[in-house]
């Protein structure tokens, strides 16, 4: 079935030329095979080379990335409607390059952008006009319905978007999420950015995945320019993405318990948020890990004294992180919340196309440090850990082993370090007419950078892909039938990236 | 029952004093730059040229703290005989001018309080955070300032839902073009009279998305902002304290 496409490693460099070419035709029937035989997508896009827009499908099968090419035609009859993973890729597509596909069961904008080529918008938007410009919302019509709609300006302190709930009572009928607010045209400004700004700009992607997209964008360069990492930098980058991890996890679950009012696992857990914070800014110098890690390896090391230090309190904060978790997850009022709240069957879930922590908690097992792992994930054992009730209250365990399981990988890879030095800016340069596709789990899932190289070796486009680009619809599927006062608590569950998403 | 009162003695008092004693950021920290202007021409060169966001004006031998996201970069190149970075986290100020950094004579910057703001907000200021194009590491962190160890609540100082409870707006982010009406309407909705905030690089100058086509390099090109509060993004004390000195709740 993947005869047609070139199967490699994630992170392994390919040239452009060696990537399987089919007519569109041929293409669209070979994709559409991989995407209903169990293949998922991590990639579907578009890029311009030399005037000709191409295309390009990434998919994952186990272990092995499959990737496959053509010419991009002006429209196409869709494929969302035979497998529904393609539905936010063919908005982006008409969004970004205007490739309209025909029948698009709902072909709406994802950012709110004109296109990249200057060319006729699909959605025959003007963009100074106000979001969402020329779109009607979807909305239900009949006696005792009524829309709620949020945003994009939330309660809280949180990134922006716009909620609209068609609700019958207190129960939501659907939920249509219309994001972009965050579009801050980063895919377009990476190719303008000289080489010194790259990874700063990569690590504001999304602030609280620094660590994962500058893990995705040092070993995709790496990979381009043929650089060797020492073994020593591997284990500080598992340090540091694990210590993201559990930084996060801890303050969902301090979030998830504030979303109840169990103010108590609220205020302890998301102190304990900051302790892991405090461990990174010790170590480099930011909070969130800015700055930390470099193609090559990483800025910062961690010596003998911090190692002693940053075992110690991790102990106590084990300690700590289970002593409330008890509390927390033996609370009858807690459990009557948390369960049956926000259901979404292993099924759903996998034809959505759901990734991470929020894919695990509906039993689906996929974590890229164990199917793709690339650097340290290489040498230790990973457990995937999965919950079979597909509600909140399987997010927050799942959540829950990934902490325990991530302060031990921390404290493995604490007892292995060597001590060496810290290495300055590397000087590289990228192998010409090249791809490489580079994975990682961040904390909310499978975050995947694609570059492509042209003849000179400089960057011809860049592509991210957010694991809340894949997970926004599952939210919105979490809620049918759901009460409307729940949907913080589902939200929280989920707590995708708005910026991630926007790019 | 037994669970909840075992875990709340153990977890014991956690608020710091600060204000009253002084924290202690580590010593990896970057905070307020210190700037040598008597380093070698071609280093300042190199490191103007090479700074991510143009923050370093080699001519002038100064640093714009309003553009700078501390990525350590120059530090590095200049091997620290340029530019070092201190554990000095109060880098807030109420001029934009001043966020200018000439000599390495470090001192503090300077927060004007102005004395009817003072009257009015010193003991209640309640402020509506505006997210625009932030990448949630600003946000993040001011979420911080409601966690026991800061507890911002007990200086009277409150994050609303509404703007129209609030007597301040705190804007994060480059204003991308999709949240400026949303960012205007909110600032329209919040009664006057009222203080504006700009914290984090990206809400002063558009931070490392400033050139980009699709946002607005920072909050001054569409409102003035009475507070500015530079980092990437702001450690919370930097935030806290920034408040507390506008609030004159800690004197100069």
């Amino acid at each position: 079935m993947d005869k047609n496409f070139i199967k490699i490693k994630n992170g392994e460099n390919i040239k452009v030329n060696q990537i399987p070419y089919m007519e569109f035709d041929l293409f669209y029937e070979n994709v559409l095979q991989l995407a209903l035989n169990g293949y998922s997508i991590i990639h579907y896009f578009a890029y311009n080379d030399n005037f000709q827009t191409r295309l390009i499908a990434v998919f994952r099968k186990q272990n092995f990335l499959y990737i496959a090419t053509t010419d991009a035609p002006d429209e196409y009859q869709n494929l969302t409607e035979k497998s529904i993973k393609f539905h936010n890729y063919e908005r982006e597509l008409a969004e970004e390059f205007a490739i309209k596909t025909i029948n698009h069961p709902w072909l709406k904008s994802l950012r709110y952008h004109s296109n990249f080529l200057g060319k006729t918008d699909v959605f025959g938007n003007d963009y100074s006009n106000e979001i969402p410009g020329n779109y009607e919302f979807y909305s239900i019509t009949g006696e005792e319905i009524h829309e709620v709609g949020v945003g994009p300006v939330h309660a809280g302190i949180i990134e922006p978007g716009h909620f609209r709930f068609n609700c019958i009572g207190e129960k939501i009928l659907h939920l249509e999420i219309q994001l972009g607010y965050q579009h801050r045209g980063i895919e377009k400004q990476i190719l303008q950015l000289k080489k010194s700004a790259l990874p700063i700009l990569i690590e504001s992607v999304a602030g609280d995945t620094s660590i994962a997209n500058s893990l995705c964008f040092s070993e995709a360069i790496e990979s381009l320019a043929n650089v060797e990492v020492n073994e020593e930098y591997e284990k500080i980058r598992g340090i540091a993405l694990e210590l993201e991890r559990i930084a996060n996890h801890v303050g969902d679950l301090g979030a998830l318990s504030g979303d109840i009012a169990f103010l108590t696992a609220a205020a302890y857990y998301g102190r304990i948020r900051g302790e892991f914070l405090n461990i990174l800014l010790e170590v480099c110098g930011n909070r969130f890990g800015k700055g930390f890690i470099r193609p090559g390896g990483s800025k910062f090391l961690i010596n003998i004294n911090q190692r002693r230090l940053f075992l110690n309190k991790l102990k106590k904060l084990k300690k700590e992180i289970i002593e409330i978790a008890d509390m927390l997850f033996n609370n009858a009022g807690v459990l009557s919340r948390f369960e049956s709240t926000g259901i979404i069957e292993t099924d759903i879930a996998n034809d959505l196309g759901l990734v991470g922590p929020v894919a695990r908690a509906s039993n689906l097992f996929y974590d890229v440090r164990y199917d793709l792992p690339t650097g340290i994930y290489r040498n230790i054992s990973i457990k995937v850990a999965t919950e079979k009730n597909c509600d909140v209250m399987a997010r927050a365990l799942v959540r829950y082993k990934e902490i325990l399981h991530s302060l031990d990988i921390i404290e493995t890879l604490l007892n292995n370090l060597e001590g060496t030095k810290p290495n300055k800016n590397i000087n590289y340069s990228l192998s010409p007419n090249s791809l490489v596709v580079s994975v990682q789990e961040a904390w909310r899932g499978e975050l995947s950078h694609c570059i492509i190289t042209d003849p000179d070796g400089n960057i011809l486009r860049y592509k991210i892909k957010d694991p809340s680009f894949n997970n926004w619809i599952g939210l919105a599927i979490a809620m049918r039938n759901e009460e409307i006062s729940d949907f913080p608590l589902c939200n929280k569950s989920f707590n995708l990236s708005y910026c991630g998403h926007d790019l | 029952m037994f669970s909840i009162i075992k875990n709340r003695i153990k977890q014991g008092y956690k608020t710091s004093k600060y204000p009253l004693k002084e924290i202690m950021l580590p010593e990896k920290y970057r905070g307020l730059p210190s700037i040598n202007k008597d380093c070698e021409k071609n280093t300042i060169i190199t490191c103007a040229i090479n700074c991510p966001t143009q923050a370093i004006n080699a001519s002038e031998q100064s640093l714009d703290l309003g553009r700078c996201v501390f990525c350590g970069l120059c530090e590095e190149i200049s091997d620290g005989t340029f530019i070092k970075f201190t554990r000095n986290y109060k880098t807030g100020a109420s001029d934009r001018r001043q966020l200018t950094l000439y000599s390495d004579d470090l001192k503090d910057l300077e927060i004007s309080t102005n004395k009817y703001f003072k009257k009015l907000f010193g003991r209640s200021l309640q402020i509506r955070q505006v997210s625009a194009g932030g990448c949630n590491a600003c946000e993040a962190d001011l979420n911080v300032l409601n966690t026991p160890f800061f507890d911002i609540s007990r200086f009277g100082i409150q994050f609303v839902a509404s703007p129209r409870h609030a007597d301040a707006i705190m804007v994060t982010g480059p204003i991308t073009r999709n949240m400026k009406n949303a960012l205007i309407r909110t600032f329209e909705a919040t009664p006057d009279p009222k203080i504006v905030i700009a914290s984090g690089t990206c809400s002063i100058s558009g931070g490392i998305f400033r050139g980009s086509s699709e946002q607005l390099n920072g909050l001054d090109s569409i409102l003035k902002a009475d507070l500015y509060i530079p980092g990437c993004p702001p450690h919370p004390l930097t935030v806290l304290h920034s408040l507390l000195k506008y609030l004159g709740i800690i004197k100069s």
